[in-house]
């Protein structure tokens, strides 16, 4: 470790809480349906796109309504890419060629965009015509981490109303996040990336005589323009396999720091805007505080391992960090702080390979998604997952305390908490029975690429990855199989909507509830004491469940790496 | 709840048509007439043309794998440096193809500069493998082999990786690096064009 990275990662977290509020207040407003200064020359699209389609803003949906629209809406739109990719052979925008995808290909990638997932069984370089990644893959990460914040506003509004039957507007929420927020952040974030050598062209590729007099072709294509929302609707899927490490997504050091700001830019803002919706700003606070702790005991961690290196390729002759897997321009701690980042949001961008990681290092990413990947999390889902665990916490302390808790104002109640514990208990469920299923079939041990505990990683990081809508991988797994397209696509499906629908319900009870004013007996929900009760329940509830599989793989693997047993 | 599906289903087939000529065409199609008016060079990836051939990229890497050359990184991309197949090893710290492969280069580099530490980044392959950079510390350890290769003074060659070291931006933000293509193109410039 060094003190130029430390240096990273405290200057990362600085930039970010300076965000905080301006973004938090930006998105406040668009929460509140207020004006903001881009209605001016985005308005009339907003009103076309509300008449055309034959919305009516001002609708007040109650929280079935808004499940209901959210859920056909994204049904379409899996329908829409699905029919994208399986004609893409047919279709124009496709310089380099290629076919069709086949069905179960489809299945699993048009699952895994409009969850937010970004999944990527296969190589977008050598897979995907300009046309399905604009048109099919492009809208989802806008739609997805559009549909992702306006649930959080929907939770938002379940604290914040009073006796009310409604939690607002689906349509309203998700087209005014979408114009007002994601695409001119986008816009002018893809004209830096274009302008620090990342590609926007309509070509397929270029053909190169190298140096040495050898023929080289570099794909290319509209790279630019889905880098940017890839980064900041924390979706990750990547226009080429090697997602953020090619030097054509992320050319260096600057762009790396702007993509790794972008992926928790609104995570961190919406804390804001929920400490403004309920009218107590300590509260967005507090959950903040242990957010960023666990992820800064994370990136120690990580970090730490990473620069301490393989003790098995030390003995060979390659002293220092672990440089597998690895870009120069990004080094150690760069790529340390990423997997960090990207795992603790829902990310799934990687810029180095999280499978080449040693073997604690590679384990905090995964834990980090194991924990319900609440720690800032994914746009919009990482604080209404944090605050499904908010509602645990606040339980477990009114047991202790023997009386009805209370978060916000809102008594919670039975069916809060049952609720809260479905979504969150059925994760775990999906993770660790789909890594037990794909263990011991021929099909399922088809796919890992490394033997040994660290193979057993792989397949725990990929069901890990698509219950978590994370998408990032031990890309040595080969997922590109029916079996696995087939699992992985039910898989993030469950992932993305079990927690969902609980979440609404609990937010359309909550607005019906009176407002309960905090008294000299209500548990504090600001200050240390509750956030230390926050990581605890965090940890205990959502890494305690996993502690045996982590210790089948990545501590095995430790274990294996320090006695210099190879597999 | 019927009811709530019917509701649903103009808004959604509607939107989605919308949306998809938003955010899937406008959007990308207007970026790309931005991109190509006002960073022509970077927008098609800033490729290098000599002698009316394109000879490079100065941001993805190339394979370089002879003596005359300062040599990239191992490449897990195709068979090396295969733009339409970029990708890392993906092997873990325990694999034992990953050791027996580190083993055998580290072998293979030792025999150019026997007694000096082989540089962790030449022995491992990227996350991409289009890699455009080496360490300084890998650039300076080729050194020798390059000028004994070229006939030319050591001194000299290392005099071009000093002066192509870019250093970490604000002091902090990227490690020390050489991109590797611009460093070739310099010893090109600087010594005979090889033999073709």
């Amino acid at each position: 470790m060094t003190f130029q990275g430390w240096l990273l990662i405290i200057a990362f977290v600085a930039i970010l809480l300076v965000l905080t509020k301006p973004l938090g207040k930006w998105m406040y407003a668009l929460y509140a349906g207020e004006r903001t200064p881009l209605h001016r020359i985005l308005g009339p699209v907003e009103a076309g796109l509300y008449r055309l389609s034959g919305i009516d803003p001002n609708e007040e949906q109650g929280w079935r309504r808004y499940a209901v629209h959210m859920l056909i809406f994204n049904v379409v739109l899996l329908l829409f890419t699905y029919a994208i990719l399986r004609l893409q052979g047919v279709l124009p925008g496709n310089p380099l060629g290629y076919a069709g995808v086949g069905s179960d290909g489809a299945f699993n990638t048009a699952i895994s965009f409009t969850t937010n997932t970004n999944w990527q069984w296969y190589s977008g370089e050598a897979t995907l015509s300009n046309l399905s990644q604009m048109l099919g893959l492009t809208i989802h990460n806008f739609l997805s981490a559009a549909t992702g914040i306006a649930l959080a506003f929907a939770l938002f509004r379940g604290f914040a109303r009073r006796e009310m039957k409604t939690i607002g507007n689906f349509w309203a929420d998700v087209t005014r996040i979408t114009l007002y927020l994601l695409l001119p952040i986008c816009v002018v974030y893809a004209i830096f990336l274009i302008a620090n050598g990342v590609p926007q062209t309509l070509a397929g590729s270029v053909d190169i005589s190298t140096l040495e007099g050898v023929k080289q072709t570099l794909a290319l294509g509209p790279v630019a323009s889905q880098e940017a929302i890839k980064m900041l609707g924390t979706n990750g899927g990547g226009f080429f396999n090697a997602n953020s490490a090619h030097p054509f997504e992320n050319p260096n050091a600057v762009t790396n720091l702007v993509q790794m700001l972008s992926i928790f830019a609104i995570g961190f803002g919406l804390t804001w805007t929920f400490g403004k919706a309920v009218g107590n700003q300590r509260q967005g606070w507090a959950i903040l505080a242990a957010m960023a702790t666990i992820f800064l005991a994370g990136v120690t961690v990580t970090y730490w391992q990473e620069a301490a290196g393989n003790p098995i390729l030390h003995q060979l002759g390659a002293a220092g960090g672990n440089m597998e897997g690895k870009e120069v321009r990004f080094g150690i701690a760069a790529s340390s702080l990423f997997a960090v980042v990207t795992t603790a949001a829902s990310c799934g961008a990687v810029n180095a390979m999280h499978d080449s990681f040693t073997a604690l290092g590679g384990m905090i990413p995964l834990l980090n998604i194991q924990l319900g990947e609440v720690v800032i999390g994914g746009v919009g889902a990482g604080i209404y997952g944090f605050l499904l665990f908010a509602i645990l916490a606040v339980f477990v302390a009114g047991l202790m305390v023997g009386r009805t808790p209370e978060y916000v104002g809102k008594k919670i109640e039975a069916r809060e908490v049952k609720l809260a514990v479905l979504a969150i208990a059925v994760l775990p469920l999906i993770i660790l029975g789909g890594t037990a299923i794909a263990s011991v079939t021929e099909a399922g041990l088809a796919g890992p690429l490394n033997k040994g505990p660290h193979g057993f990683s792989e397949i725990l990081y990929g069901f890990t990855s698509a219950v978590g809508n994370n998408g990032s991988a031990f890309a040595g797994l080969t997922a590109g199989t029916p079996f696995y397209n087939g699992m992985l696509g039910v898989a993030m499906w469950l992932g993305r909507f079990f927690v969902i629908i609980p979440m609404l319900a609990i937010a359309g009870g909550l607005a019906a509830k009176k407002y309960t004013p905090a008294t000299a007996g209500s548990f504090p929900t600001t200050g240390l004491l509750w956030t230390g009760l926050l990581i605890g329940i965090v940890l205990i509830v959502g890494g305690l469940t996993f502690l045996p599989s982590l210790a089948l793989g990545p501590i095995a693997d430790h274990l294996a790496m320090i006695n210099g047993q190879l597999f | 709840m019927n009811k709530d599906i019917i509701s649903s289903l103009r808004p959604a087939l509607v939107m989605t048509l919308l949306f998809a000529a938003l955010l899937g065409l406008a959007y990308p199609l207007a970026l790309t007439g931005l991109g190509q008016a006002l960073f022509p060079s970077q927008a098609n990836g800033s490729l290098v043309e000599e002698n009316g051939k394109i000879v490079g990229s100065t941001v993805v890497g190339q394979a370089f794998t002879s003596d005359r050359y300062f040599n990239t990184r191992p490449s897990a991309a195709g068979k090396g440096y295969d733009g339409l197949a970029s990708s890392g090893s993906n092997l873990g710290p325990t694999s034992q193809a990953l050791a027996d492969r580190v083993k055998g280069d580290v072998a293979k580099l030792s025999e150019t500069a026997p007694g000096a530490n082989v540089p962790p980044d030449l022995v491992t392959t990227s996350a991409s493998g289009l890699d455009p950079d080496i360490s300084p510390e890998a650039a300076f350890y080729q050194v020798d082999r390059i000028a004994k290769a070229r006939g030319i003074d050591p001194a000299a060659v290392r005099g071009l990786v000093e002066r192509s070291v870019e250093g970490p931006i604000l002091g902090f933000l990227g490690e020390p690096r050489v991109n590797v293509f611009e460093l070739n193109r310099r010893l090109d410039a600087f010594g005979a064009k090889p033999a073709a």
